[in-house]
């Protein structure tokens, strides 16, 4: 199968969606002339041109604001964040405005809105940059969020975000860009709220999303070597989670590990760790692990940011702990 | 899907009704014109030479030159991943930076944005505690945790570098708000790039600092792009002065390429702010070399146009040509003064590879960490 970067499996998304659906259009910082911040928008401009491809002032509140009001009456904006650590700026259209429309309105309104952009560390950019915020999201009735790991996985779901009637929040990974991958030429699409398995196991399930599913590959490699097969989950979509998957993969492994790249409290991964607690109470047979950022903004400093974010080797010692191996 | 999807069919837009105008107009479309005539009014000079002094006009002429050495080695290391994320380079802004400080006292603060080195260097941070800072290192300003975009010095009412576009006008204002609280003479000066303006919270911060006669001095340098985007293409209004006007606030435009004129402008801000409580809104149109960040290849503008900026309106070339018209000093003089400036960023480049890295114990200072949902 045909080979292509992550960022080139979300062109690609946007472009099939573009073409099928008139109402379909992207906005943002630097996604026209400049071909998106991190070249996601690339050659869009030029193929669908400028009322369709709209570069902005950096006025995210604004921008997204126009967006949502544009949605409601249907027209179907793809916002672009150049990073998460922006979008929050306009987390009050989306947590006040956009998130309460359908609802609020008793269902007159709907906000087809995708707002999508880079979430994450990216390596040395410091504690304003760094940051993965989709808790802030995921807290919110409303809203949908996804975050996909791979070249195939992005592109299929950016495209059900894009058709989906509500407002979805896309965060992707700034390191996870230039990633290449398997994508299909003939066209799929990848269900809202289905989970995946990205590494089958039988010992303890890793439960990730994004970047730490590879995190999480890597460490399953690892634990192989010690005899222990970790089956790797990827959530895909963190609002709604896929409740059957986790089921399913702990019910045979009876020993799960949350893994995740943000702050430990009040996060996705603590409430996952708290689904799987309740729901699979009698299937464990050890406390849920978890392996998070320390509880600190990211330090710039080379040496000190490794040592914040989620490791191989965190990830290794929590599936060990939860199989009860030194 | 369909059971969570609103009663209401989004309506089809009609092909035919389609707009055919773009929202943000292309590049090609926009005229260049933000060159101001380079030329030194000469009876600025004069006056300026009176009140500074020649030793404090050469001092500024070392200041530039220093700035612009320390990038060009910034840029070299950040070639050599010794500096890493973003770095966002001040060669061609010399003027600013240096006219302000220039102006300011040492009981004066300034808040400033993630294209700070110069705005630290000129308010009289050392070369070795910035490059230190841009390496990571434990003898940075901030021991390293900061990083290029995030420069600090309270000891020195520097009050950072910040990263969030538009954020730190809101924090320059709050600065002058504790000013005026305690009753103090003093200023905040707040530097934002031209695109930081359409941010909500710079109206927000603007009427506030109007209403309340804040000590605030906004310097937005114009640079004339917003990474790959120039002002005209997505602000309504190219005079940026008027932004000011719905604020009634004291605003001018300045050549920010003439250290002269950001000094005059600026010492005139603070006299204005500590005389009469007015805020005041100054647009430097200054220009920037190169890319927005180490890895921004500025294809969105031509060579000619950087090279017709540099050639007309370099900011320490002029200030070369008036002091040796003047005879301040001698090309020779000069010359030594910006031989002086390598060397003393170049052992800056030394000082900071000799540097540790911060012990890792230090992880978790500085911060109140929630034990024990940080598990570790
Ligand atoms: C809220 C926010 N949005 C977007 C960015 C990304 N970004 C960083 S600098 C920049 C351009 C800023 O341009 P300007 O204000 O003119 O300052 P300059 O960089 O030219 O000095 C952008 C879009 C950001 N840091 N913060």
């Amino acid at each position: 199968m045909r080979e292509l970067a992550y960022r080139e499996a979300l062109n690609e998304a946007l472009a099939e969606e573009m073409e099928r659906d008139e109402n379909v259009f992207l906005i943002g910082e630097e996604v026209a002339e400049y071909n998106g911040a991190y070249k996601v928008s690339k050659g869009l401009l030029e193929r669908f041109g400028a009322r369709r491809v709209i570069d902005t002032p950096i006025a995210e509140a604004g921008f997204a604001g126009i967006s949502i009001g544009a949605a409601f009456t249907g027209l179907r904006p793809v916002v672009e964040m150049m990073t998460f650590n922006f979008a929050i700026l306009a987390l009050d259209m989306v947590a006040n405005h956009a998130a309460k429309a359908r609802y609020m309105s008793a269902g007159q309104l709907s906000c087809p809105i995708v707002i999508r952009g880079a979430g994450g560390a990216g390596g040395s950019l410091g504690a304003q940059h760094s940051q993965s915020l989709e808790a802030q999201y995921v807290h919110i009735p409303g809203l949908k969020v996804m975050m996909p790991s791979t070249p195939h996985d992005a592109k299929g779901m950016l495209k059900t975000a894009i058709r989906d009637p509500d407002p979805v929040i896309f965060i992707e990974s700034e390191v996870l860009y230039g990633m290449k991958g398997e994508v299909p030429e003939e066209e799929y699409l990848i269900p809202m709220g289905k989970g995946d398995i990205k590494r089958a196991g039988k010992d303890v399930t890793l439960i990730s999303w994004s970047r730490t599913v590879h995190t999480c590959l890597e460490a399953s490699a690892k634990l192989a070597e010690e005899g222990i097969e970790a089956e790797v989950l990827d959530l895909r979509t963190i609002r709604p989670i896929d409740k059957d998957l986790i089921r399913e993969s702990v019910k045979k492994t009876n020993r799960a590990v949350v893994v995740e790249e943000g702050w430990p409290w009040a996060s996705v991964g603590a409430s996952v760790a708290e689904f799987v607690a309740r729901d699979l109470f009698d299937w464990l047979d050890a406390p849920v692990g978890r392996v998070h950022q320390r509880d600190i903004p990211m330090p710039y400093a080379f040496n000190l940011e490794p040592l914040s974010l989620p490791s191989v080797e965190k990830i290794v010692e929590a599936a060990r702990a939860a199989c009860y191996r030194k | 899907m369909a059971k969570g999807s609103a009663k209401k069919e989004p309506k089809v837009v009609g092909e035919n009704k389609a707009s055919t105008t773009p929202f943000t107009p292309a590049r090609h479309e926009i005229p260049y014109d933000h060159l101001l005539e380079a030329k030194t009014d000469a009876r600025l000079g004069k006056r300026l030479r009176k009140e500074l002094g020649d030793d404090k006009i050469v001092a500024m002429f070392g200041d530039m030159v220093r700035l612009r050495r320390f990038e060009e080695q910034a840029g070299r290391a950040y070639q050599r991943r010794k500096i890493r994320g973003f770095c966002h380079l001040y060669i061609g802004q010399e003027a600013v930076a240096v006219g302000t400080m220039s102006a300011l006292g040492e009981a004066d603060s300034i808040v400033t944005h993630y294209r700070e080195h110069g705005h630290a260097l000129a308010r009289g941070l050392s070369s070795n505690g910035v490059m230190a800072e841009l390496f990571g290192k434990v003898d940075g300003y901030a021991r390293g945790k900061g990083g290029s975009m995030h420069i600090f010095d309270a000891s020195r009412n520097f009050y950072g570098g910040w990263g969030i576009v538009g954020g730190q006008i809101a924090l320059g204002a709050g600065v002058a708000f504790a000013n005026k609280y305690r009753g103090e003479k003093s200023v905040c000066v707040c530097f934002l790039g031209e695109g930081a303006i359409h941010q909500g919270i710079v109206h927000e911060s603007l009427n506030m600092a109007a209403k309340w006669r804040l000590p605030l001095i906004t310097i937005i340098e114009n640079n004339r792009y917003a990474m790959g985007t120039s002002i005209e293409r997505i602000s309504a209004v190219t005079d940026l002065t008027k932004k000011a006007v719905g604020y009634d606030m004291f605003a001018e435009s300045v050549d920010g390429q003439d250290v002269f004129s950001v000094h005059a402008a600026v010492k005139a801000a603070a006299d204005r702010a500590n005389n009469e409580g007015r805020p005041s809104f100054l647009e430097m149109r200054t220009y920037r070399y190169r890319g927005h960040s180490m890895t921004d290849p500025s294809d969105y503008r031509s060579k000619e146009e950087v090279e017709q900026e540099q050639d007309l309106r370099d900011p320490i070339v002029r200030l070369r040509n008036w002091i040796v018209a003047n005879k301040l000093k001698s090309q020779d003089e000069l010359n030594a003064i910006d031989d002086a400036m390598d060397r003393e960023t170049k052992d800056a480049v030394e000082f900071a590879d000799k540097s540790e890295f911060i012990d890792p114990s230090e992880l978790t200072t500085d911060v109140y960490v929630e034990w024990p949902f940080d598990i570790e």
